[in-house]
Order: C-alpha cells, then sequence, then structure tokens
C-alpha cells in the first residue's frame, strides 16, 4: 500500500493547519458563511441534518490497520461509535461537531489520512477496483495510478474551483468493478497492439439528476501521457462548463451539448499544447509509486488447502458464507474475503467502532494488516489464506461482520437518506432494512441469487439506483415519501440505467413490490440466468404487469 | 487609494477597474481620469485610441472569465497590465484563463485577480500566475492584509506543476523509490 513520504506528509500537514485557520477565522466571523462553505466542502465537512457530516478520504479503497483503528478511535471519541461507509469508498461520520474537525483531522494526518476533496467541486478523491493487485482478471494493477492520480490532483490550482464536483475512477480488470462508465473521467487501463500500457478515456458519465453513461473519448492514450490528458479534458470543461445551474454544470451536459467529437476536437487541441509537456510521467516516478504496491510475501502453497476443503465440507454455516463472501484469488492457497456491512437492521455501510477495531485486528492476523472499501459498502480482507479462512469467518462472526449475503438481495446499496441528510425527499435505511427483514431465509436468498438492489432517498443518486438491477428512488409527493422502482439497471462491463416501471409506492408497500419482482423472476427465469438477465431477455413488461396486478390484489384484500 | 498585493508585498494601489453599465456602449463609454483597467470590449473597440495608454502602462485591459484570452494575444508585448475577473470567488474559470496567459501566450506583464479575491485563494492564484491580488475594496483591514500574507505559504511542495513551478514535483525532487 501507498506509503507517505516525507512530502506526502508535509501536504497533509500544511493542510491541517490551513483548514484549523480557516475554521477559526470562520468561527470569529472574519470568513462569511458563503466564503466558509467551499472551503469546508473542499475538506470533506458539510451541514447536515442534524449536524456537521465529515467525509474522510479513503483514496481507491485502500486503508491499512492503523488507519482502521484511527477511524475506529474517532468514532468513539469525536462521533456517536459508529461511521458510514459510502459508495465513493469514503468514511463519513454524521455526529462531529464542528469545532472538533480540525482536530479530528490532526489525528487522522498521523496515520496518513485526511478529508482533501471529499465534496465541493474539486477533483474529488479517486476511486477504484476493490481487488485490485488480486483480482484473477486483472490485466494492470490500477492503484498506482490511481496514486499518481490522487497527487496530480490535490490540491491542483486551476481546478480547485471547477462548475461542479469531479469524479474519476480507475479500473484495470477485464470486469469493471468501479463503475468507470458513469463517472466524468472513467479510466480503462490496457495493453495495446505493441504491449504499451495506456488508458481508453471515458467522459461525461455520472448518475444524479440527469444519469449518462460515459463516452469513448479516446482508445489509447500513453500512460506517459494521462496527466497531461486528464488537464486537457479539465480545462476545456473549467472554461466551458455552465455555470449558471448546478443541475447543468457537470461535464456529461457539456458533452452532451457539444457532442462527444467536437467536445473531443477541443480537447485535442488543447491537449497538443500540454503533451511532451512537464506533467509527462516519468518511468521513475510510475516506479517509484507502483514499488509501494507489490505484492505481499505469500507463500508458496497448494491451490486448494485440504484443511480448507474439509471445514467446507463439515461445517453448513461456514460453507454458506464460503460461498457468498469469498472469492477466488490470484495466488495459489490464497483468497479475498468480504466482510459484509450489510447484517439486517443495520444501516448499509454502518460500522461501529468496535467493529472497526475487530477489522483492524482480522487485517493483522490474516491479511497482511491490509482493508480495502468497496463501492458496494463492504469491506475486504484482499490476501487471507484460505487455510486462515475458517478462523477469518469466526472472528468476523464474533464482530457480526460475517452475514454471508455479499451479491445477494439484502447485500443492498443505500444512501442514508432522510434519517441524517438534509437533501433527502425519503428515507433509504428504513426501506433497506423493511425488504432486508422479508427476505430473511437464507436458503430462499440464496436461491434468488446475484441481485442488486439500490436505494437512494434523492434524485442525487448517491445510492446508485440508476445502475441497480433494482433502483428504488425517494421521491416526494405532497409532503409523503414515496418510492420510485426501477428494473434493468447494471454496474460493470454492460452499465445500464434502470427503467422506471410505473407509479410509486408507499413505504410500507417496498417489501411486496420487491418480492413481485422476485418472483416475476424465478418464474421466468432460465437455469442460472440472473435477475438482470431475465430481465434484459424477457423485458420490463412481466414485472410491470405482475407487481401492479399483485398490488391491486393487496388493496381489494384490505377492503 | 487600496491596497493590493503584488509579488507577495503590500502596496497602495491607484488603478480604477471599469465596469460598463449595463447597455453602455463600450466604443463610446467615457473611463475616468488616472489608471484605468477597462473591458476587453473597451479595448477591442478603441485599440488605436487606448494604444498609447496602454504602452505608457496607464491603462490595462480585464478579462471576464467568459472572455477567451487569446483576443489578446496580439496585444500582450504592449499592455502592461492585464486582469481577470473573479465575479464570484468560487468560480475558477479565472485559473485557467490565468494559466493560458502567462503558459500559452507567454504574458509577462502584471496579472491581476480583481473581483471576489479571497485570502485563501492566495495560494492557488498565484500558482496559476497572478502576480498582484486585489481583493475587493473593503474585504481586508490592512492589518487582516498583512496576516493574509501568510496564505502564500500554504503549502512549500506542491504535487503538480503549475505557472509558477512548471515541473511537478516528480521532476524537481527526487523523490526515493522504494527499496
Ligand atoms: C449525507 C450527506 C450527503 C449529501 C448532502 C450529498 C449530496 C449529494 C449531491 C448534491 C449529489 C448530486 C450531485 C450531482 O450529480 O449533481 C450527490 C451525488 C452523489 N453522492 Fe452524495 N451526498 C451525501 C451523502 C452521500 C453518501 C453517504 C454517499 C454514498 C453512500 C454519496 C455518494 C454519492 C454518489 C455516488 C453520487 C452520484 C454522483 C454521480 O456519479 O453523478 N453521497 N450527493
Ligand atoms: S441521494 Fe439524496 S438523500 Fe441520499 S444522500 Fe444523496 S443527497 Fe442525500
Amino acid at each position: 500500500m501507498y506509503q507517505y513520504d516525507e512530502y506526502d506528509q508535509r501536504i497533509v500537514d500544511e493542510r491541517v493547519a490551513q483548514f484549523r485557520d480557516q475554521t477559526q477565522r470562520y468561527l470569529a466571523g472574519e470568513l462569511g458563511e458563503d466564503e466558509y462553505r467551499p472551503l469546508r466542502l473542499q475538506n470533506g465537512l458539510y451541514i447536515q441534518r442534524y449536524a456537521p457530516m465529515l467525509r474522510i478520504a479513503v483514496p481507491y479503497g485502500n486503508l491499512r490497520a492503523e488507519q482502521v483503528r484511527m477511524l475506529g478511535h474517532i468514532a468513539r471519541t469525536y462521533d456517536r461509535g459508529y461511521g458510514h461507509f459510502t459508495t465513493r469508498q469514503n468514511m463519513q461520520f454524521n455526529w462531529p461537531k464542528l469545532e472538533d474537525v480540525p482536530e479530528i483531522l490532526a489525528q487522522l494526518a498521523t496515520v496518513q489520512m485526511h478529508a482533501i476533496q471529499t465534496s465541493g467541486n474539486c477533483i474529488r478523491n479517486v476511486t477504484s477496483d476493490p481487488f485490485a493487485g488480486v483480482a484473477a482478471d486483472e490485466e494492470i494493477d490500477p492503484r498506482p495510478w490511481c496514486e499518481i492520480v490522487r497527487q496530480w490532483s490535490t490540491f491542483h490550482p486551476e481546478f480547485a474551483f471547477l462548475p461542479r464536483k469531479f469524479k474519476i475512477a480507475v479500473n484495470g480488470a477485464k470486469e469493471d468493478r468501479a463503475v468507470i462508465q458513469v463517472h466524468d473521467i472513467g479510466l480503462d487501463l490496457k495493453r495495446n497492439a505493441e504491449g504499451k500500457i495506456g488508458f481508453r478515456v471515458l467522459v461525461g458519465g455520472g448518475l444524479g439528476r440527469t444519469p449518462i453513461i460515459g463516452e469513448e473519448i479516446s482508445s489509447f492514450v500513453p500512460w506517459q501521457d494521462i496527466l497531461s490528458y486528464c488537464e486537457a479534458i479539465l480545462r476545456v470543461y473549467n472554461l466551458n462548463g455552465r455555470r449558471d445551474n448546478a443541475y447543468k454544470a457537470r461535464i456529461k451536459i457539456l458533452v452532451k451539448a457539444l457532442g462527444i467529437d467536437a467536445f473531443r476536437s477541443q480537447v485535442e487541441a488543447e491537449f497538443a499544447h500540454l503533451k511532451d509537456g512537464p506533467a509527462t510521467l516519468t518511468a521513475e516516478e510510475v516506479h517509484r509509486v507502483a514499488d509501494h504496491f507489490v505484492d505481499p510475501s505469500y507463500e508458496t502453497l497448494p491451490a486448494s488447502d485440504a484443511g480448507y476443503t474439509a471445514q467446507l465440507a463439515a461445517n453448513k454455516a461456514f460453507a454458506a458464507w464460503a460461498r457468498r463472501n469469498v472469492r477466488a484469488h490470484k495466488q495459489p492457497g490464497y483468497a479475498s474475503v468480504v466482510l459484509s456491512l450489510k447484517k439486517p437492521g443495520i444501516a448499509p455501510g454502518d460500522i461501529t467502532a468496535d467493529q472497526l477495531d475487530s477489522v483492524a485486528a482480522l487485517a493483522d492476523a490474516f491479511s497482511f494488516g491490509e482493508v480495502r472499501v468497496t463501492h458496494e459498502q463492504n469491506l475486504v480482507l484482499a490476501d487471507v489464506r484460505q487455510s486462515d479462512l475458517f478462523a477469518a469467518w469466526e472472528g468476523a462472526r464474533k464482530a457480526g461482520l460475517a452475514t454471508p449475503n455479499i451479491g445477494l438481495l439484502t447485500d443492498i446499496i443505500a444512501c442514508p437518506g432522510g434519517d441524517f441528510c438534509a437533501l433527502a425527499n425519503a428515507k433509504s435505511i428504513p426501506i433497506a432494512n423493511a425488504i432486508q427483514a422479508r427476505f430473511d431465509d437464507l436458503d430462499y436468498l440464496h436461491d434468488i441469487g446475484e441481485i442488486e438492489i439500490n436505494i437512494s432517498g434523492c434524485m442525487n443518486a448517491c445510492g446508485h439506483h440508476h445502475v441497480g438491477h433494482i433502483g428504488v428512488l425517494g421521491v416526494d409527493k405532497n409532503g409523503q415519501e414515496w418510492y420510485q422502482v426501477s428494473i434493468g439497471g447494471d454496474q460493470g462491463n454492460d452499465t445500464s440505467l434502470g427503467k422506471v416501471i410505473g407509479p410509486s409506492f408507499a413505504a410500507d408497500e417496498m417489501p411486496d413490490v420487491v418480492s413481485s419482482l422476485v418472483q416475476t423472476y424465478t418464474t421466468n427465469r432460465h437455469d442460472d440466468e440472473r435477475f438482470i438477465d431475465t430481465v434484459r431477455r424477457v423485458g420490463a413488461e412481466p414485472f410491470k404487469t405482475q407487481v401492479y396486478a399483485d398490488r391491486e390484489e393487496r388493496k381489494q384484500a384490505h377492503v | 487609494m487600496s491596497e493590493i498585493i503584488k509579488n507577495g508585498v503590500i502596496h497602495e494601489d491607484d488603478w480604477t477597474v471599469v465596469r460598463l453599465a449595463d447597455g453602455e456602449d463600450a466604443a463610446t463609454a467615457e473611463l475616468p481620469a488616472g489608471r484605468v483597467i477597462v473591458p476587453l470590449a473597451v479595448w477591442l473597440a478603441r485599440r488605436e485610441a487606448l494604444g498609447a495608454q496602454a504602452e505608457a502602462g496607464v491603462l490595462g485591459v480585464w478579462l471576464a472569465g467568459t472572455e477567451d484570452p487569446a483576443a489578446l494575444a496580439d496585444d500582450l508585448l504592449r499592455l502592461q497590465l492585464i486582469a481577470v475577473d473573479f465575479p464570484k470567488f468560487a468560480d475558477g474559470r479565472g485559473y485557467s484563463i490565468a494559466t493560458l496567459l502567462r503558459a500559452r501566450h507567454g504574458y509577462g506583464g502584471e496579472l491581476r485577480a480583481v473581483g471576489e479575491v479571497l485570502r485563501d485563494q492566495f495560494f492557488f492564484l498565484t500558482r496559476c500566475g497572478f502576480d498582484a491580488l486585489q481583493p475587493a475594496a473593503g474585504r481586508y483591514t490592512p492589518e487582516q492584509l498583512k496576516i493574509a500574507l501568510e496564505s502564500f505559504r500554504d503549502f512549500a511542495e506542491p504535487y503538480q506543476g503549475a505557472v509558477d513551478r512548471a515541473e511537478p514535483l516528480f521532476r524537481r525532487l527526487a523523490r526515493k523509490v522504494a527499496a
């Protein structure tokens, strides 16, 4: 994992001092509310429903055990004993005091952490594949490139006040686990015909009010040029993006307005000036950064561990967990473990201070002291020996992190919604919990198979509802909370945006609606066909028909 | 007279930024006496008439965020002062405009940030090539402005290149390759 050198550390320390001063000036009345807002936002500090909310950066989802412990310490000392992992791989605290934030940042800085650019109209914290470096389908490890982008974008003086927020994601595997198609810039690492490394670059994707799938702006930018190329994109956007209307200010609107070809010509014209300039990456720098991401000292092990196989056969609960929460690893004898933050009844992504400590201990004991955060709001121990899986499971179980539901219906993505977020139209967490409660039968859950439910409390789409196989969006109807349901969304290589199935539902109808959708699926599916594939094959019609017919029947039953 | 910061030092300053009223004609608008910074439209409409003043260093031109600095490409040697307007301090177009003026067009005269200019921007503005920073009149007391000079030193070694230091950190310094 990347370790700060003196320069990285200094920048983070200087940021703490700068923000401490800004906050003092704000509290002293020297910096107005409007002036302080963009400054605090660039430091991840929102003012929310109950308290400020602090979003801490977890660059491309990588954490070390000591950092996880620090998050636990902060949860315990400055918050109410828990935190929340987000779809952008970051950590949020919902109850810190504004006056405490400079001190929280100072403590984070001692373990090489910060809240830089986790919000605000700047280049946000870069995201990536939580299985980077260990996935069997990986072609090029994205982590060094993420770190290079992180450094380049940190306090970039030209792009600190963009028209709107700007998100960059990097993927390096065959399967896209970084959702690069719905990012402002999606970088897909690849080799060209000569075997040289570079990036396919997508631009103009994003969710929110106007969901758009990114388009290809370049099929191959050589790695040396990637920062200059991004600079060209950002400059065209900074100068030409709309600033009159926050809803139309994202780069996706500019790309759509110009058309990808005209946008590309502008970028290429800009890039022509920058190419081979000082931002051009050097092999030395790439090696320096890449050397932080060499494989840990794996042991030479047989491809499959006999003890593990025996435990699988002997223990049904362990086997069920292994089936869902353990992933194949590129290294023989190893596996990746997903720790579920989707225990029914808990807000998706929530984790307590004690659980954070447990995760750190598990990472130290079984995974070289490293942890990853997934876009689905779970955690990953990336490098566990198969022979340790049973012990890891027992540890995770004790900590309440071993719910065997990864990729299943109860592994719901949900934003904090109306329980915390001032922008919400409706609550998200109780909807997620009600659906989880309905589907509490593990065998049935496993039988249903892979299905993604994503819930957002408003059209800002923090819960990525557009790309959920089932998407749930909180809407406001005459001051009441309603839920609009879409199906057919997907993330990954076949990213697609879900289509709304019809009129929205009351909160208490939602478990029934999901049941109807699942029913339709199980009656229509071919062997081993996932929900999303059935939707794609048979279309939305049978689902719609069933959902509203069932709804009608329930109504009749009640009269 | 107001105070501005030029090359990191506080100066008394007597330039007036001329802003056209709605509907006022750039070709005929009356200019105040003394040193003036006129809108690009005025300059483009009256280049011949105003050229000598520009060369004498008593007339500068300011650009709005929507304006392309390439419009001044032929005048850069004559102009001793170009300003870029920040209508809101969170409107960041001026950073790119300054970068283009310096790095693309090679402008070497005074480059001044005017409008909503806050000390919290000083570091970024300087990095993008502004050598003169003019906070809105009355925004800072002389005492506050003096303290504000500390903002220039917010970060000692930024990562990426910009106008002030074109080379990124990895070219400026030998960062160790881990063993
Ligand atoms: C509680 C405080 C939060 C506030 C005030 C907030 C605010 C917003 C806003 C205004 C947008 C819309 C931006 C746009 O596209 O125009 C947005 C989008 C988004 N937010 Fe949040 N958010 C919050 C929490 C979260 C959380 C907890 C997550 C993750 C679970 C999250 C992840 C995202 C994502 C992924 C998007 C989609 C943007 C895109 O790709 O287009 N946010 N948020
Ligand atoms: S989707 Fe809406 S309700 Fe949910 S966190 Fe984002 S802004 Fe808040």
